[in-house]
């Protein structure tokens, strides 16, 4: 069964302690600078960030049917059965069309490296297939970042948009998103305000499917376009064919 | 042999020399310190310019090929050859703008064992390696009659059906491929560009490109060989470049339409100017042109329309790959002196090879050249690539 994460932002204290078990987990530098900086970057997968007294965290959303792995011409990106999408730094080739495509502008790439690779939020992948939570949700001190079956996070959202309806808004953010997600963010606050897209610029249909209504039609397009050239080709030669012959015979037919 | 300094040759060394730091640059420090590319802006003027302009100003090649030998206009035949050689030159400065934008440009083969049939990338990759390919065996037996090999010629001769017929196909999927790009983005890329037709338009105006550019380089390259122009050759081009700029500029109309969007590029905002220049270059300003008969008629005035129209197209591509994001980003992407130099340098290269390649390959009908040499009238129209004229003097 696929695996999600749900937070809950209404519960975040902003303590930040996802960003340092985050970092630790992907050996990536972590201290009191790395800790204020608000975004996430090559080496900050995931950022807490801080508008007043609300909290919100960015990170991977892990859509059920990612851009990136779409898009990827060398299928450095993949979907895990078990949810998270993951990237495998050997295939790259640096196109940076993974970037590009994202709708929430996740992946972040090494510009300084001479080698340089796209970095995100993995979702733990070993941890989950071990069985385990992700880093994030488990050192997590107030349950703002849940980790589990992705149904059982859907329905968990809504029961507790329903049994609070005060507390968020109505909107579990990351179910229709692109067609679903593996991240799922509750709020009191709108997530547009954090840098998320809003649901109705991402839309609810999956973004492969936009180019897939034209990749889709290539494997007919060929056969039937190459009929078509040589077709021309042979009707346009065969005229030329026929003309020279008819002047030929002409030209025989008074030479008698 | 003494080589002489000519203005042209030292606007030339001093391309090349900044190229040369800039590439210093890009492979010793990273594309941090090269170009102004930010997880904002993961693709750059390399990619609007080097890649989708520098495919699209090649297309001349397939199209010349399909006009003269798919469809059998002899009268063109004078001008597939260094429609043949542009292209061929054009895509593999391509695969050499490549080898600068890719973070891991050492690794671009596994494209051939790494292929993920759902990315369009993939396909645009494979198509322009195949038809490099295919380019490649199209100008071979410019080579073969140099060295006066018949029997190679004959045996490409004898597949010269099947290499047709391939380009083609190949050109209109990548062509249109590069424009399917885009269709993932529709969040992120302004709607005055982001269209389910991006990939028509894409192939549509490289159809009128590619007349325009085969306009342009054989205008430039009678000058700088101090040929003849056929005048019966570039009148056909023109009527036909004005046939394709209608039904680019009418095909965009119906989109526009079709979206509801009609009002809102007539209202003045920062894309619309954009949108407006482009517009203008590509459609309004040349389709005004070649509508008189004089202009029609005049090599000149061809000339000056096919450059216009040229812009317009390169303007249209760096919209769609620049400035349609802008908005979204929320900052302006302006490339760094650095990435515009490596650009330049490879436009140079392109020149000064074409150069080269005419003077010492049978691109032109040789009798031709010695004959007109004497009689060369240069004519006064205005120089937009002057690297040309003194480069191989």
């Amino acid at each position: 069964m696929s695996k999600a994460l749900l937070y809950d932002s209404t519960l975040c204290i902003g303590c930040k302690q996802c960003e340092q078990a985050c970092a630790t987990q992907n050996n990536l530098p972590y201290n009191d600078s790395v800790a204020a900086e608000e975004v996430s970057s090559a080496h900050k997968f995931t950022a807490v960030l801080t508008h007043g007294d609300k909290f919100m965290r960015r990170l991977c959303m892990h859509c059920e049917n990612p851009a990136c792995a779409s898009v990827c011409p060398v299928g450095a990106f993949h979907k895990t059965k078990e949810g998270p999408v993951v990237y495998d730094v050997w295939k790259c080739i640096g196109c940076r069309y993974c970037m590009a495509a994202c709708p929430f502008s996740t992946p972040k790439y090494e510009w300084g490296s001479l080698n340089p690779r796209v970095r995100k939020c993995t979702m733990c992948p070993d941890r989950v297939k071990a069985g385990q939570q992700t880093a994030c949700a488990e050192i997590c001190p107030t349950g703002a970042t849940k980790f589990g079956e992705r149904d059982d996070l859907i329905r968990e959202a809504q029961d507790r948009l329903r049994q609070n309806p005060s507390a968020y808004l109505p909107r579990v953010y990351g179910l229709h998103e692109v067609g679903g997600t593996s991240v799922f963010i509750l709020a009191s606050v709108k997530v547009e305000e954090f840098g998320y897209p809003a649901s109705e610029r991402v839309g609810d249909t999956p973004l492969p499917e936009y180019t897939g209504k034209v990749m889709d039609r290539i494997p007919d397009f060929i056969p039937i376009w190459s009929l078509v050239l040589g077709g021309i080709y042979w009707i346009s030669h065969r005229r030329a064919e026929v003309a020279a012959a008819e002047a030929e015979e002409k030209k025989n037919g008074s030479a008698r | 042999m003494k080589i002489k300094l000519t203005f042209w040759r030292v606007v030339f060394l001093v391309i090349m020399a900044l190229g040369l730091y800039s590439t210093y640059v890009r492979y010793l420090h990273g594309l941090g310190a090269v170009s102004n590319m930010t997880d904002q802006f993961p693709w750059g003027f390399w990619i609007g310019f080097d890649c989708l302009c520098g495919v699209m100003l090649a297309a001349g090649g397939f199209c010349m090929v399909g006009a003269v030998y798919l469809f059998n206009v002899e009268s063109l035949h004078s001008v597939v050859r260094p429609a043949v050689l542009t292209a061929f030159l054009g895509y593999l400065l391509f695969i050499v703008g490549l080898l600068f934008d890719l973070g891991r440009p050492w690794f671009i083969w596994h494209q051939l064992i790494y292929m993920n049939p759902h990315s369009v990338m993939f396909e645009v990759g494979f198509c322009v390696m195949t038809y490099t390919a295919v380019l490649f065996f199209e100008f071979l037996p410019n080579v073969f009659e140099r060295l006066h090999l018949k029997t190679p010629i004959k045996w490409i001769h004898k597949v010269y059906p099947v290499l047709i017929v391939l380009g083609i196909l190949l050109s209109t999927l990548h062509q249109s491929s590069l424009g399917s790009l885009y269709l993932i983005m529709p969040s992120k890329l302004h709607p005055f560009w982001y269209s389910p037709a991006l990939p028509f338009f894409f192939f549509g105006s490289a159809v009128a490109v590619g007349l325009a550019m085969t306009i342009f380089e054989s205008t430039q390259s009678a000058k700088a060989l101090g040929r003849h122009l056929e005048l019966s050759v570039l009148v056909r081009l023109g009527g036909a470049l004005l046939v394709a700029l209608w039904v680019n500029a009418l095909l965009r109309f119906e989109d526009y339409l079709h979206r509801g969007l009609l009002r809102q590029i007539l209202q003045p905002s920062y894309e619309a100017y954009f949108l407006w220049l482009e517009l203008a270059l590509s459609f309004v300003i040349p389709i005004t042109l070649l509508s008189f008969k004089k202009v029609r008629l005049s090599p000149n005035w061809l000339y000056l329309a096919s450059v216009i129209s040229l812009f317009g197209f390169i303007t249209n591509r760096l919209n769609v790959s620049l400035i349609g994001f802008e908005t979204y980003v929320g900052h302006h992407y302006l490339p760094k002196w650095t990435e515009f130099s490596v650009t330049l340098m490879i436009v140079a290269m392109g020149f000064a090879l074409f150069r080269v390649a005419v003077q010492y390959l049978p691109i032109f009908p040789k009798d031709d050249l010695v004959k007109q040499r004497a009689t060369t009238v240069r004519s006064t129209m205005p120089i937009a690539a002057p690297v040309l004229e003194h480069a191989g003097d």
